[in-house]
């Protein structure tokens, strides 16, 4: 069986033309797809059954012990931590904002330790951004900033920037010119018409001189800025001018160096001020394939895109408080659940000794680095390939995720639902 | 939804021509019925205003940019906090609160419906998400089409009919209710960071003008037969000396149907400036005001403003850049491919501003001097003008001159000599402000076929109960008591369940989604039009399977559909 127009579950690019081959309920067959969604298509890894560690081993258990042992941890600890969120489907967030409403729990996703800075500065001072068709047919000028999206988000260029057939071009790939920033040269960086090889750290700097050159201002910058020539800045600043529109995509080259929020309202005040010569937007590379979608649930939900602590009643938001980092190296969290997440791949050391330190459940298909951290995992249906719903891309557009096989395994949303259940009989809300 | 007699109920129900008569309401299964048997619930009104569920014919609370507002705004987050009571979940947000606290909030203010002005089809899905998070209101979107590529290629082609096949497709693929117009043309040219100035301004990408669009749209919506007439925010909002803008576009339109307007107009306060530049800002609304008066096909909402701190959104990409380099505080922006734009910008509407000042005036006056209710609808374009929880203050405006005068005591003393507001002696009735919050809206929306805006039998038994004895207030001396009255209902009902309670939403809800399926001739269907799906394929950055909105999303739902006049034979 051949399934067309399948939205892939990997990165914020979130490609929906994937064509899949299917034989025995099994992925075969893999078109349109780069190699990062391809595996893990045809991934065969998996945890088969819900583990739980008793007097120092795992053993099997079935999902009414694991369920029941999680909803009795979660409904005894006074600050329970809710993590993750990136990998799985909206309506399974929703769920998850309920469930740390009602034990006034903090949650927290991915973002806190990606694009938090970004969202940070588009708290100050907004975001001029558009969605990705628009850049695709308009963009004559992209420029890739503090990321390398050959490697990380690899059909970025031929879906909606570079090589992508845009309505205003004849020929994209000569009309477009492209700009890359970064520290090293990266494979992106190896295709730019304008590399601009900035030394660490000195995105803010760079940027500063070209909001001045913008302005007219040249001269006060000086000949050099943190190791690019002046010569080429004014080149670049002359691309911009020129451009009808000109797209600027970030990744976390920016927002997570020196500087970090800083450096992301600085770059968001340029395009601000390109608009009023010419047409600027610019968008934030997003990783994980729905991480963008935990943002937007939890804005309609509580109000914030993530970080938001429930133990005082109301929905309480205070980045460098509420952030998941800052509360695991407080020691604050008495029990955390993760979802959709790999946070034992990614967190501070300090962080993760408290995880282990805590009973610490981890729902997810794989048996990862958190697992190692963890009391109880408990397994489920993945989400875009077993189960159907909402993801959005990287640019804010909803796409419904398809289920493309049949599964004997609980979604995310059925076992949230059922600790959800539980935790409020726990509570006598029952 | 079992058997309720509300009785002792002082009603005014203006599509029915009840002004003011206690009756008891019969209701059983959601709607409202002749007799109820003597096992019903009951109720007691105590005589009571009671009026058919208010309903929002442009709002803003659902979708892309809404929560965008919230993602930008920690500090309006902050200004409207409420923590888990009852039923009801943690809600955030002062003027864009989060869906809860919109559904809530709405609810205590006697909201049984609500129209989100904006939805850009792309992102539709969004609206529909947050749709079934507002919980006690039904729901209705309009779908931005100002923009739309295939819709204006077919104008540009002279082809009415495929205009409306376009529309057709669109509406009932993302699940929306009307069409609306934004700046149209403005929100296109944006994408390369220009507008058009006014309706006979040539578009840059397509060979057409406003002029155009809107005719073509007014008549493709007709063909189509759908409930609502075109939805517009005109061109050029929010300049000073766009009024000429306005009547230039309220001139261009015919009166094509008997049973509704033939367009809407919204928020035309925004719409309705004199003068050549700040310096000289004044208020036209006299000559708009007159013109919807000698206009029977056009219906307006009135765009007050209060003042305050507030978010403005819409899709009017363009205008919201120009705002930004007025207030220079923070802009967000967001062009959706092939269809619209946007913007966002927070504002604080000042009584020391001397334009907030005329502002506020303007839509004061535009509902006082349309004679006809029926035609000038009170609404804020929640939150652009102010926030919704605003329009208890309105009301209180509208009906006490003594009022008006009290707050032109308090607004920029230069404001006098830029409006008429101070001559205006008008003081609107309890029936006006029936007709501008609810029937007026139903009959404008074309839905009281579907039950709503009116309480007789057939009705769906949406109802607002007020804490206002009408015989007992003056309201040209008491505003304070009518404020006080709408702002918090005795009872909320809603589909014949008493949904909220002085103040408290009692219950979890389930709301209705209302959408359109113009039943199009396989000829005119784009779903197999080659030309469409290869322009759709070739520039739109998803596929065109995944476009729909899924049936998943509806969750309860109700289609309109309509019978189109696309002939099978060309003419």
């Amino acid at each position: 069986m051949i399934i067309e127009d399948v939205p892939c579950p990997f990165c914020g690019c979130l490609c929906d033309d994937i064509t899949l081959t299917i034989k025995n309920n099994r992925i075969v067959g893999v078109e349109n797809c780069c190699v990062l969604g391809n595996a893990k298509y045809l991934s065969k890894q998996r945890l088969k059954h819900p583990i739980m560690r008793k007097e120092g081993k795992w053993v099997e258990v079935s999902f009414d012990e694991a369920i029941e042992e999680t909803a009795r941890i979660l409904s005894g600890a006074t600050r329970p931590l809710l993590y993750g969120w990136s990998g799985t489907y909206n309506e399974a967030q929703v769920t998850a904002v309920h469930l740390a409403e009602e034990l006034g729990a903090l949650i927290d996703s991915t973002t806190s330790v990606c694009h938090n800075p970004s969202i940070l500065a588009i708290q100050e001072v907004g975001h001029p951004g558009c969605t990705l068709g628009q850049v695709k047919n308009r963009a004559d000028l992209v420029i890739y900033w503090g990321c390398n999206p050959i490697e990380a988000h690899p059909r970025h260029l031929s879906r909606y920037t570079t090589y992508a057939d845009g309505y205003f071009f004849e020929n994209t790939v000569s009309d477009r010119k492209v700009v890359v920033v970064d520290v090293r040269e990266s494979e992106t960086a190896k295709i730019a018409d304008e590399f601009i090889q900035v030394k660490p750290g000195g995105d803010y700097l760079i940027l500063s001189a070209l909001r001045a050159m913008v302005r007219g201002r040249g001269d006060v910058v000086p000949a050099t800025v943190a190791g690019v020539k002046k010569e080429q800045l004014q080149r670049v600043v002359d691309l911009c001018q020129k451009a009808r529109y000109g797209a600027v995509f970030f990744g976390l080259g920016v927002s997570m160096t020196r500087g970090k929020y800083k450096n992301i309202r600085n770059a968001i005040e340029l395009v601000s001020e390109l608009n009023r010569k010419t047409k600027f937007t610019i968008s934030a590379m997003r990783g994980h394939y729905n991480v963008y979608g935990f943002n937007e649930v939890l804005t309609w939900m509580a109000g914030y895109p993530f970080a938001v602590d429930f133990s005082r009643g109301i929905a309480f938001y205070n980045p460098g408080e509420t952030t998941v980092i800052d509360v695991l190296a407080r020691k604050e969290p008495d029990a955390c659940l993760v979802v959709a997440s790999d946070p034992g791949a990614h967190f501070p050391k300090t962080c993760i000794e408290h995880m282990a330190a805590i009973p610490t459940i981890q729902i997810d298909p794989c048996v990862n680095p958190t697992t190692a951290l963890c009391q109880v995992q408990i397994p489920v249906a993945i989400t875009g390939i077993e189960v159907a719903g909402t993801a959005y891309r990287m640019d804010g557009v909803p796409i419904r995720m398809k289920k493309v096989v049949e599964t004997e395994f609980p979604t995310d949303k059925q076992i949230l639902d059922r600790i959800c259940e539980r935790v409020r009989e726990l509570n006598g809300n029952g | 939804m079992g058997e309720i007699l509300l009785k002792n109920a002082w009603v005014i129900d203006p599509i029915s021509g009840i002004n003011g008569e206690m009756m008891d309401i019969a209701m059983d299964g959601g709607r409202i019925v002749e007799y109820v048997s003597d096992k019903a619930d009951v109720i007691d009104a105590e005589g009571f205003l009671t009026l058919p569920g208010g309903i929002d014919s442009h709002t803003h609370t659902s979708g892309t940019k809404v929560n965008f507002g919230r993602y930008m705004s920690p500090e309006d987050m902050r200004a409207g906090r409420t923590p888990k009571k009852g039923a009801m979940h943690v809600t955030s947000g002062y003027s864009v609160p989060t869906t809860y606290g919109n559904s809530y909030k709405y609810s205590a203010l006697g909201y049984t419906s609500l129209v989100e002005g904006a939805m850009a089809p792309l992102e539709a899905r969004h609206t529909h998400e947050e749709f079934a998070f507002t919980p006690l209101q039904d729901s209705f979107a309009n779908v931005l089409f100002d923009g739309n590529w295939g819709m204006l290629g077919a104008i540009e082609e002279g082809d009415i009919k495929r205009a409306a096949a376009i529309i057709a497709w669109t509406i009932s693929a993302v699940k929306g209710f009307a069409v609306k117009l934004t700046n149209p043309g403005g929100t296109e040219a944006w994408g390369f960071g220009k507008n058009v100035s006014c309706i006979n301004q040539t578009m840059p990408r397509f060979d057409i003008t406003p002029t155009e669009i809107i005719r073509s749209a007014i008549e493709a919506n007709e063909l189509l037969h759908l409930p609502h007439s075109v939805h517009l925010h005109c061109n050029n909002l929010g300049t000073p000396g766009n009024y000429t803008c306005t009547l230039g576009t309220f001139d261009i339109v015919p009166d094509l149907n008997d049973t509704r307007q033939t367009l809407y107009a919204t928020h035309v306060q925004f719409h309705s400036y004199g003068g050549s530049g700040w310096s000289d800002f004044c208020s036209k609304s006299e000559p708009i005001a007159q013109k919807v008066n000698m206009r029977p096909q056009i219906v307006i909402d009135m765009g007050q403003v209060m003042f305050g701190r507030t978010t403005t959104m819409t899709a009017d990409g363009p205008m919201e850049f120009n705002l930004y380099r007025l207030h220079h505080d923070k802009w967000s922006n967001h062009d959706v491919e092939l269809e619209t734009g946007s913007g966002i910008i927070p504002v604080n509407y000042r009584k020391k501003n001397l334009v907030n000042s005329i502002m506020w005036a303007i839509g004061l006056e535009l509902a006082l001097l349309v004679e006809n209710p029926w035609q000038c609808l009170l609404a804020t374009d929640n939150p652009n003008g102010a926030p919704f929880v605003k329009y208890p203050e309105v009301i209180a405006l509208l009906m006490s001159k003594k009022y008006r005068d009290a707050e032109f005591a308090t607004v920029h003393q230069d404001t006098g000599k830029r409006v008429p507001l101070p001559a205006i002696d008008r003081e609107l009735t309890w029936h006006d402000i029936a007709v501008m919050t609810r029937a007026g809206q139903a009959r404008a929306l074309g839905i009281t076929g579907v039950g709503k805006g009116y309480l007789l039998p057939g009705a769906e038994a949406d109802i607002a109960v007020y804490p206002i004895r009408v015989d007992d207030i003056d309201p040209a001396q008491q505003y304070e008591e009518v404020i006080k009255g709408f702002s918090q209902t005795e009872y909320t009902i809603k589909r014949g369940r008493v949904v909220s309670r002085r103040g408290d939403a009692l219950v979890h809800g389930e709301n209705t989604t209302f959408w359109v399926k113009p039943n199009v001739p396989s000829e005119y269907d784009m779903t197999h039009d080659e030309r469409f799906k290869e322009h759709f394929e070739r520039y739109y950055s998803i596929r065109m399977s995944n476009y729909p909105v899924q049936e998943e999303y509806l969750h309860r739902n109700y289609c309109i559909r309509t019978e189109t006049d696309l002939s099978t034979t060309h003419d």
